[in-house]
């Protein structure tokens, strides 16, 4: 008898014994399924993984297809990169932030920008009254951009920005900061979020119609793979999209879907894919269901391996690496007995690490209710600091390859995103998906399943829908100056008082024509960046040229 | 028969955290109610008029930004400008306590926090809205 053999007929006698017992001692549950709805077995033994293929499906870390992680010694090599969000009022506010941050030991910089500077606008426009400097920090001009990273070495730290439609601009701004220190922009390292497809399905923050969003994009590659080849010029994000209330399969399936379309319109506008492979990065979130996180992480890595590799026929190795952010799941936290979510993000960001990330951001408990406090960010960064110095998990590479339930998920996850992007590509693609609202429907879906699921009580929000208690409303959270909006604007009002207009105005004609032909955009949005041209003024004149997006409205 | 009731749902300001307002929208659906959501990106005066449009008899804002004491105010003042006292007005998002006061001293009748259930919500417009 082969071992197989052997091991179904154990397997069935076992399922013949449970069931009896079961009779007598039932389950908990009459169905068990994971944090995304998906089915979970009683039990998984090498039975379930009878198709893995050890090379084929696994590999060895640093290897195609990179389930195991894209570096050969992982975490032992280096850790991951610690990277909180933070941003808020003034630059001279969230300056005070980084540089406490960095004190503390973080790793790296992560800027959150108010939404009047995500949707292009500045701080005395119309439309941003009451938003300055709410979500993050308010930035009008290259000045501003000054006054953020100063006394700060961008030679030392790598930035990542959450910056969608006006990446360019605050792109342009940071090169712009770096050569005033001194630092040329081949030695910068840093992200840009720049992943606008995304903003149309779940964020919000889209200024520009897809077409000439995909150019500004694609715009960005080019320049950035000659001029700042350190750069990561775009992070893929199914972070948001999760956030909206996909499932784990979806924000995996999602998320390649909009990787596709950019790799697509990049080679379109004529770039070599093994020359902007390599700096596509992503960006996922991490929720409670450790395991299914875990699997998500290595089934993405498998697919989008696959992906450049049989698609795109890319050749060098690292185009083929899916490298990613993790944040924690700022959906997953509760308003009710906010201590709670401590133990939350610990376990998320278990699984990030577990799964293999590049870097993460770890929630701060009291996100649900406001902004975080100094204290409670610094809980957070520790809680990364004990997983990597404390736990263990750091010290070896993919701890749980060969589980038989993570390597079943990994595969059952890997199944889901395949027939997603199957779908999609038979639609023509993330754009054609996303202009007939397929991608938000399905979404939402899933969204008010989960909702109702939970008021049902047949998922358990720990504090929220049960073991719930009265509490005192949290003290000490952090209130943004409501005074930030009139000082941002006072600063503009000086600037365009101080600077030369005739410069400003020439290059904001400059950058007219390019808009109108074909130039990559970058060269002419630097020089009015340089010249002090404010962001609303340069999105207004690719406002002018490129129109507005206009979002059908469904739910 | 009876009217349905009539709902706005809306999101005032820059934030486009929607997910809320999409659930709160279709459990009000659900509920029997006739629902318009606006989308995101919506002035206090678009809100106004859209309610006035579609003889709203609630409205239903939400934000996540913390524009809620600049935004939720500004459309109850015009309500009040153009002489309307009979739309209900309510709101929810990540709005810290200590705001809320203020909020229903500017006539937004409710804040729902976080983890609010729909049906919360729904009880709340159906023992509240000012027109029978």
């Amino acid at each position: 008898m082969s071992d197989k053999e052997e091991l179904r007929k154990a397997r069935d006698a076992w399922d013949e014994k449970t069931a009896k017992a079961m009779a007598r001692f039932p389950e908990r549950k009459a169905k068990f399924v994971t944090g995304s709805d998906a089915p979970v077995n009683r039990l998984y033994t090498p039975l379930d993984l009878s198709d893995q293929d050890y090379i084929k499906d696994l590999g060895m870390p640093g290897e195609f297809p990179f389930t195991r992680g894209v570096q050969s010694t992982m975490y032992r090599g280096r850790l991951w990169t610690m990277r909180q969000y933070a941003g808020f009022g003034t630059a001279e506010e969230s300056n005070a932030r980084y540089r406490y941050l960095l004190a503390q030991g973080q790793t790296g910089l992560s800027v959150a920008f108010d939404l009047p500077t995500q949707i292009g606008y500045d701080s005395d426009h119309a439309l941003a009254a009451g938003e300055v400097g709410k979500v993050g920090v308010a930035i009008d001009s290259l000045e501003d951009m000054e006054t953020l990273f100063s006394s700060i070495p961008l030679d030392k730290v790598s930035t990542s920005m959450t910056i969608n439609a006006p990446a360019a601009v605050l792109l342009a701004m940071y090169i712009a900061v770096a050569e005033k220190q001194g630092v040329p922009a081949k030695a910068l390292e840093g992200t840009i979020q720049n992943d606008i497809l995304k903003e149309y399905v779940a964020r919000g923050t889209y200024i520009f119609p897809p077409e000439p969003s995909m150019r500004l994009i694609t715009d960005i590659f080019a320049y950035c793979s000659a001029e700042v080849p350190n750069w990561n010029t775009i992070s893929i994000s199914g972070y948001h999209i999760r956030e909206a209330g996909a499932t784990a399969v979806q924000e995996v399936a999602f998320t390649l879907a909009d990787g596709i379309a950019y790799v697509d319109a990049a080679i379109k506008a004529g770039l070599d894919v093994d020359e902007f492979g390599p700096r596509l990065s992503f960006f996922f979130n991490a929720h409670n269901d450790l395991f299914e996180e875990v699997a998500k992480f290595r089934a993405a890595r498998r697919v989008w391996a696959h992906i450049m590799r049989d698609r795109f026929h890319a050749k060098n190795p690292k185009s083929l690496m899916l490298r990613f952010h993790t944040q924690t799941g700022g959906s997953t936290l509760t308003a009710q007995q906010p201590k709670n979510n401590v133990v939350r993000v610990a376990i998320q960001a278990l699984a990030a690490v577990l799964g293999g990330t590049q870097s993460l951001h770890t929630n701060s408990m009291d996100e649900a209710l406001a902004l975080p406090s100094e204290e409670s960010v610094k809980l957070a960064l520790r809680t990364q600091q004990i997983l990597a110095y404390e736990s263990g998990i750091a010290e070896t590479v993919d701890p749980l390859a060969g589980s038989y339930y993570v390597e079943s998920l990994t595969s059952s996850i890997e199944k889901g995103v395949n027939a997603y992007l199957d779908r999609i590509d038979a639609m023509g693609g993330a754009v054609k998906a996303i202009e007939q609202g397929f991608i938000q429907q399905e979404i939402q879906d899933s969204a008010y399943a989960w909702q109702m699921d939970m008021e049902r009580g047949d998922r358990v929000v720990v504090g929220l829908n049960k073991f719930q208690a009265k509490e005192e409303p949290p003290k000490g959270l952090l209130r943004v100056d409501p005074l930030v909006g009139e000082r941002q604007i006072a600063k503009l009002k000086a600037l365009k008082a101080r600077r030369d207009n005739a410069a400003v105005d020439a290059a904001l004609a400059r950058l007219k024509v390019a808009a109108q032909g074909t130039d990559n955009l970058m060269p002419p949005i630097l020089d009015a960046v340089k010249a002090y041209g404010t962001l609303g003024e340069i999105c207004d004149v690719l406002r002018g040229v490129f129109g507005e997006y206009s979002p059908s409205v469904m739910f | 028969m009876d009217r349905k009731i009539r709902v706005v749902v809306a999101k005032p300001g820059l934030d486009g955290h929607d997910r809320g307002a999409k659930v709160i929208a279709r459990a009000l659906r659900d509920a029997g109610m006739e629902v318009i959501y606006t989308g995101l990106r919506q002035t206090p005066e678009q809100i106004v008029d859209t309610a006035l449009q579609e003889d709203a008899d609630v409205i239903a804002l939400s934000i996540l930004s913390g524009a809620h004491n600049h935004l939720f105010p500004r459309v109850t003042e015009l309500l009040a400008e153009k002489g309307v006292d009979d739309i209900l007005v309510f709101g929810g998002g990540v709005i810290p306590e200590e705001d809320i006061p203020f909020l229903k001293s500017k006539g937004i009748a409710e804040i729902f926090g976080p983890g609010t259930p729909t049906q919360v919500t729904v009880d709340f417009i159906k023992t509240n809205v000012k027109r029978k």
